[in-house]
Parts: C-alpha cells; structure tokens; sequence
C-alpha cells in the first residue's frame, strides 16, 4: 500500500550532497505539519536524512525501499507543536487509553497524516488527518466515545475542539499521543528497511 | 582554490606528516570510523547543518595548517571546501573519493629481505586495519590475505617482473572481501584456503593444512603452515624462511583475535588459548610476528610496517598473558567491540554463496576491520 504525502521530491540519481540539499529547500517551501516522501537512489541518504531531521527538528517518519529506490518520509515540524497550551478539557493520558482500548464503545481516532499513520498506529484506530476533519463527520459515531490521539497532543487537541463544535459530547483528548505511546501498534511492513 | 587530495597523498600525510580534517559525514558514521594517525586531529560537522554557510565553523579551523575535508564519496567535501574557500580559507583540499578511496587504498612497505633470496613486503590498508604479504623471489610471487582490490598486486608484480603463483588466505574472512579467489582465477596461480574454514564453500580450491610447504620461485622460501585455530575453526600461521610468523587474525601486536565472527565465542574459547599459550609459545622466540591487522596507528614502526618479536609481544601483549582461563575467557567472549560491518554477507562472499556486485562489495566493506578483542 502506498503511504500518502503531500508532496514529493525526485532525488534519484543525486548523490550526496544533493538529496539533502534540495529537500531543505523543498522543506522550506512546504507547510507546516505535511510530509514529504524524498525519492533517492544514494544509500547513504537514510543516515543523512535521520541525522539532518533530527538536528533541524522536522520529524522523520521511516523509510521504504523498493529495488533500488528509497522514499523517506519526513513531516515539517509546526512551530506551535512545541508549546503546550492545550485548551480541550477532556484529556486523558496513555496509560487511561491502553485501559480503555478493548471497551466496546470505543473509537480511537487519529489525526495525523496518513504517512505517519501508516509507519506506526494503534491496531483498529480510525485515520482521518486533522485536515480533513470537517468534511469527514459523518464516519464518527456520536454514541461512541471517541479518543482522539496525535504524536503529541496538539492537533489531537483542534480536532477535539473541532469535534466539540459540531456537537459531539463524548470527546477525550490524549495527550500526549503517539510520541510515547507503550501500547500496541501495527507496523508499516512494505519494502526491506 | 580547491585541490583534490588522493588516498595515497593522504596517506603520506597521515605517516609522515601533520593533518586537520574537517571530516563532513554525519556524527554516527564519524563516531564509528575516521581518519587516525598520530599527528591527524579531526573535527566533525554534518554537511547538512553547513549548507546555509560555514562562518560558524571558520573558528574552529586552525589558520596555520591545511584544511582537508572529507565526506563518504567526495560530493559533500568538495561542496564545504568551495564554501570555505568563498569564505576566504586558502588551500582548501578534499579527499578524492572520500571515506570509500580511503578504505580501498593500499600501500606496500617492505618488511625486509628474505635469507635465501627473495623479499617480503606489507601491504597496508591503512583506512581499514587490514595487512596483507607479498613475497618475491626469482620471478615469482606468493600473495598472503590478499584484499579485494588486486590490482595493487597485480601492477606491484608486473613492475618487478613477477609471476603470481601462489594467494594463501589464513582464514576465511569476516571484515573483508578476499582477493585470492579472483586473482588465482586471473593468474593462473593457486587458491590455498584451510580447509577447516572451506566446508561450505561453492568452489574448488587448494587444501591448507598443518605442515604444508609451499615453494616460492625455485630458490629455498618456502611457506610453512602451522595450525592455530581459534579465530576460526580452520586458522593458520604461515612460517617463512624460519623468520616470519604470519599470524593472520590469531595475534595482533596489540590484541588478540577475537573468537566470535564465525560462531559461537565459548566454541573456540579452548582453541584459541592453545594456540596462544601453548602451540606459539613452542615456537622460536626471535620469529617476527606479522599479524593481518592492526587497529592503531601507533602499531606502525618507524619504517611504516606492523611487526613484532615474539618474545617482546608475550612479554607486552595483554591477550598473552591472562594466567588465569576463566579470565581469558571472559576476555575474549564479553563485552567485545561491535562486529565488523555486514560480515555475515562477507563471509558468504567469501564461501562463493552470494555474489554482489562491485559496488555493493564497497559498501560491505566500510568502517575498521574489527577483529581484535580490543578496539
């Protein structure tokens, strides 16, 4: 299956220095909080990309590879993801989330983009990207209770927000989400990295 | 300007003379894998992180020496010289085909003459710890652990107008793809492997057992095995000219072989320390150990070769002398350094199983050779 981005960068056949060079470049032009998928041949290119998010703080998702060609993925970090002003009443943490996972009545919704969704979710979670939220309310039950997960709390927290607007009553926000989630996840296995 | 610098001028530099490197690769490949030498000092800064500029780093960089840059395969080090150049550094140099021309680079140095007429030469790898031999004598010559790259032998023996005749591998190796096989195939000579280490092999070779003699020309050098196992199951020291021991990856100057590349440590535990404490404490002590690697640079002496006396290394070698077999035991089954980069895929190459292409045998091969207990 292939993992959606919304934008993607040709560097096959670039050695380095160059895939890095052009994805900080196309990084720039991108908006906050989507992800790229880089498309290199240079093998050395996975170390590079993991040392270079990391030092710049944009988030790096995983790699795939297929034949010859590898595609990373990376998300543009958003500047606000740092604060933590969340304004959602209804949290509840990681450990209230694995307790609940197995009740019956209960959806877990993920807001992330779907390349991040795709790398690493929790088994039967719902994926619908904080972006297409508003014109997905018709696939939430409003009897369920819906937990509404990210990587850190932040867009889960819009997205409560944003549920709360449209009426629905039984929201939890779980803060902070993916970023340390212990509980079980389901792994992207396509490609060989 | 920017000038490029070869291995082998690097080289030169790294033996003889001072260095700084500027090395641009990102933080684990530096931690795992650098330049070394005596007078080299290093610094490490990701390519990536100077792409906006370099003026952060221009203060680190001494003002008195050359600045030589070096990435994996060239590109990143050329683009961070151009920018300390536009930044105004005079004599900016870049390693020619980086990290990868490095690790490929071969010097001959030679060790000395043989009693009954001949010569012996080392040639290093330096930017991989990895020592193979050379012996000459009336037109002909015998290769021992041979690297991957066997043109360097090959040009060596068609200046001095030899005939390879004969490529000893000690052992089946695990840190780097062994020549002997393809150069046998080229010359015409003959592949010895012990065959121990060969059970698994896909291909027809020459059986090297304890107490083979192999002439060299038609003079006296002759080539003699001894069984040391412990390394691997099938190890073997070869003796030449009753002078040189070739310790292949039993002994080091500085360390031991480590006994877990192959299989289990525990296994081999017991063959090795025989071989250590007991076969090789047997043997005369004014033989001259010439190991097939090295992990420091300070190994090398003054003329440039890896070598030791006997009696010098079971006074000084740390590895022989751990009275205790508990002890030598521990020492050579934990807390070993990690092990060398994709050897299982090495080996399998070696055994003829798997047969990767030219440039996927580079990439197996990168970082230091890792078959010592110590690093």
């Amino acid at each position: 299956m292939a993992i959606a981005a919304n934008e993607v960068l040709d560097c096959k056949g670039l050695a380095c220095p160059m895939p890095i060079v052009k994805t900080k470049k196309a990084m720039e032009k991108l908006e906050s909080g989507k992800v790229i998928e880089i498309q290199a041949t240079d093998k050395g290119s996975t170390a590079d990309i993991q040392s270079w998010a990391k030092s710049t703080g944009h988030q790096y998702l995983g790699t795939t590879s297929e034949g010859e060609v590898l595609r990373h993925y990376l998300r543009k970090a958003n500047p606000d993801e740092v604060k933590e002003d969340t304004k959602f009443p209804h949290t509840v943490d990681n450990v209230m989330l694995e307790k609940v996972l197995e009740q019956e009545n209960t959806v877990i919704l993920d807001v992330r983009e779907p390349a991040e969704y795709m790398f690493s979710h929790i088994p039967g979670s719902l994926s619908i990207p904080l972006g297409e939220l508003e014109n997905n309310i018709e696939k939430l039950d409003r009897e369920k209770d819906i937990y509404v997960v990210c990587r850190t709390g932040n867009r889960s927290d819009r997205a409560s927000q944003i549920l709360a607007d449209k009426g629905f009553t039984k929201i939890k926000n779980v803060v902070p989400g993916m970023s340390e989630w212990m509980g079980p996840v389901e792994k992207f296995q396509g490609g060989d990295k | 300007m920017i000038y490029p610098l070869t291995a082998k001028e690097v080289a030169k530099r790294v033996l003889e003379g001072n260095l700084f490197i500027l090395d641009v690769r990102n933080e684990g490949d530096f931690n795992n894998w650098k330049i070394e030498g005596k007078n080299v000092t290093s610094i490490n800064k990701p390519y990536f992180d100077l792409i906006d500029g370099v003026e952060e780093i221009l203060d680190h960089l001494p003002s008195d020496q050359d600045i030589l840059v070096v990435c994996a395969k060239e590109g990143s080090s050329k683009m961070v010289a151009d920018m300390l150049d536009e930044a105004g550094r005079e004599k900016v140099f870049y390693l020619e085909g980086g990290m990868k021309a490095w690790s490929e680079y071969l010097q001959p140095v030679k060790v000395g003459d043989l009693k009954s007429g001949g010569e012996l030469y080392q040639f290093n790898r330096i930017g991989k710890g990895c020592l193979s031999y050379f012996v000459a004598s009336q037109g002909e010559a015998a290769i021992i652990d041979s690297a991957r790259m066997t043109d360097a032998y090959e040009e060596f023996a068609a200046q001095k107008n030899l005939k390879i005749t004969h490529l000893i591998d000690t052992h089946l190796h695990a840190d780097h793809i062994s020549g002997g096989r393809k150069l046998a195939e080229k010359t015409g000579g003959k592949y010895w492997l012990p065959s121990k280490d060969a059970e698994e092999v896909t291909f027809s070779y020459e059986p090297l057992e304890d107490g083979q003699e192999i002439k060299v020309g038609e003079s006296n050098i002759t080539i003699q095995a001894l069984y040391s196992p412990g390394h691997t199951i099938g190890s073997t020291s070869l003796m030449i000219d009753d002078n040189y021991l070739l310790s292949g990856d039993i002994l080091f100057v500085d360390s031991i072989g480590r006994p877990d590349l192959a299989g289990k440590a525990e296994d081999w535990v017991g063959d090795l320390r025989t071989t250590l404490y007991t076969k090789y404490k047997e043997l005369s002590d004014d033989l001259i150990v010439l190991p097939a690697h090295f992990g420091k640079m300070s190994e090398l002496n003054e003329n440039g070769v890896v070598q030791e006396k006997l009696s010098v290394l079971f006074e000084k070698n740390e590895g022989l002398n751990i009275q205790d077999e508990e002890e030598f035991r521990k020492a050579v089954s934990e807390n070993l350094p990690p092990q060398p980069n994709a050897y299982q895929e090495i080996r399998q190459t070696n055994m003829g199983k798997i047969n990767p292409d030219e440039e996927s045998q580079r990439e197996m091969e990168i970082g230091p050779n890792r078959c010592a207990i110590t690093e």
